[in-house]
């Protein structure tokens, strides 16, 4: 699904880092650990193409990222549902239409989609917030819902970067639980964390696999995980 | 690209929602195409001003030709007759008449009132010669007219005409310079102030990059939110422009040039070109100016 053969990434001169081999399977489950500044942010917007690697191969659903046409990074960003620690909203819209945007900017029927927008609601535990605007929302809520935002076009692949950096436990767990579902309906979960708590709640409901990035080079993590 | 003005104006209304309401950028763009409507206004009222002006100066000079007569008094008379001989003969001339004194003395009028007693000055006599579509030969006219009468002097008016018609067409081109700079100007503010609202909405951009969307569905929210707000000012502007200039004096015989600045007849209608032209301009620019901006988005 999205494969990075030898791949490296630099700001300027400096290198963040370099020969960086990682293949995503379809319906796998891992986590991205590391020191900050060690490039983990960086390595998934790479996944979801919103940077280009300096150097190496890479691949997205099989076409390579670099001879990409800039409407088709946007279609194909449409199978990759992107959560961040700071997820972004249109304030002026209601929750609903903000949940609902990704079928509207591809050109999907939002009303033929309103049930599945019920229900997602319903499964991330916002349904009577509909109407609420972005600013009106909780961190845990504005997690949830991006969570939300993230798989309403049923992407492929889930990537999230931090999602529980601004959240309790017992919402950690509960964002962790959603994700955990979705990877038993087959997605492909990409998590980049600091917290080491979650990995491990992670490995005692699914096979998960832990890389680990440091000093410029992305590893498998060590057996204390 | 595959959308243009129309599927820019008969998209979803969901395109321009996506941007969040600025009443700053909404109201400068809006008051700049009222502002330059209404100055297009009247810099279409004086081309067309002056595309009547140098049209009434040259058909009130064309086809008419003047002899003067100026010789010792007692050969006047046969040099008269003998020019009036000589234009009657003459391919291209209709009519050939000699002004009597009332003529001679109207002409007069204005600078030394009406009760000149020409018998006391020596006026030269004129003829005037009225030409036919075709026109005459001037050159041949003239040394046929040395031969015949040496103190004939041909005036095709052509030496007053020229500069007149010049100034005219001049005027014209300025008031055309003047509305191709009215555009540009809207064109450069409305661009300005794409750009401030397009940086204002950064993250909104980023966002929407983020779920998919795709360049021209992004810009498509601000050009049309853009072009409409530039069409409903210069829609205002035109009104206001046109209800000043039928406002303005009337025109009439003692009028100079300002008095006939203004429209007539089908050139009422005109203006109303200026509103829809004023939304394309803002559509070019808005369009150029977000996908400009877009290009640096990741």
């Amino acid at each position: 699904m999205i494969e990075l053969d030898n791949v490296a990434y630099s700001y300027g001169n400096d290198s963040l880092f370099s020969d960086v081999t990682l293949h995503l399977a379809p319906g796998s489950f891992h986590f991205l650990t590391g020191p900050s500044g060690s490039g983990k942010s960086t390595l998934l917007k790479l996944c979801y193409m919103e940077l280009m690697p300096t150097d190496g191969i890479m691949s997205v659903f099989g076409k390579d990222v670099t001879t990409m046409a800039r409407d088709d990074v946007a279609r194909t960003r449409r199978r990759i549902g992107v959560v961040h620690q700071e997820c972004q909203f249109l304030d002026h819209m209601p929750l609903a239409e903000n949940l609902a945007l990704p079928l509207t900017v591809s050109g999907r029927d939002e009303g033929a989609h309103v049930d599945n927008l019920d229900e997602l609601m319903g499964w991330v535990g916002l349904s009577r917030r509909a109407e609420a605007l972005p600013p009106q929302l909780s961190g845990g809520e504005r997690q949830r819902a991006a969570l939300a935002r993230a798989v309403i076009m049923d992407p492929e692949v889930l990537i999230a970067d931090e999602p529980t950096g601004n959240v309790d436990w017992e919402m950690s767990l509960r964002l962790l639980q959603l994700m955990v579902e979705l990877n038993r309906m087959g997605k492909t979960i990409v998590i980049a964390t600091h917290d080491l708590n979650l990995i491990r709640a992670a490995k005692s409901q699914v096979s998960v696999r832990v890389l680990r990035i440091a000093g410029g080079k992305l590893r498998l993590a060590g057996a204390e995980l | 690209m595959s959308w243009n003005v129309v599927s820019m104006l008969s998209g979803e209304s969901g395109a321009d929602r996506v941007v969040p309401p600025t009443g700053f950028t909404a109201r400068l763009t809006m008051f700049t195409a009222a502002a330059m409507a209404f100055l297009a206004v009247f810099a279409l009222a004086l081309s067309l001003a002056t595309d009547r002006l140098a049209t009434r100066w040259s058909d009130a000079l064309a086809r008419t030709a003047t002899v003067r007569i100026s010789a010792p008094p007692e050969q006047v008379a046969r040099q008269l007759e003998a020019a009036l001989t000589v234009l009657r003969t003459t391919p291209g001339v209709a009519e050939a008449r000699a002004l009597e004194d009332d003529a001679r003395r109207a002409l007069l009028e204005p600078w030394f009132g009406p009760d000149l007693p020409l018998d006391d000055l020596q006026i030269p006599e004129l003829i005037e010669v009225i030409e036919t579509e075709e026109g005459f030969d001037a050159v041949g006219l003239r040394a046929r007219l040395a031969g015949e009468a040496p103190g004939a002097v041909l005036d095709d008016h052509t030496r007053w005409r020229a500069p007149l018609v010049r100034a005219a067409e001049r005027l014209r081109a300025l008031g055309l310079i003047s509305l191709g700079l009215i555009s540009a100007a809207t064109a450069a503010m409305i661009t300005l102030a794409t750009q401030a609202a397009l940086a204002a909405n950064s993250q909104v951009i980023q966002a929407l990059r983020l779920i998919g969307a795709l360049d021209s569905y992004i810009a498509r929210a601000f050009v049309r939110r853009f072009t409409l707000r530039a069409l409903t000012g210069a829609l205002a502007g035109t009104l206001a422009g046109v209800a000043a200039v039928a406002l303005l004096p009337r025109a009439d015989s003692a009028g100079g040039f300002l008095t006939g600045l203004g429209f007539s007849g089908t050139g009422w209608v005109l203006p109303l070109i200026i509103p829809p032209a004023a939304a394309l301009v803002a559509f070019a620019a808005t369009r150029f100016a977000a996908f400009r901006q877009l290009r640096e988005t990741p």
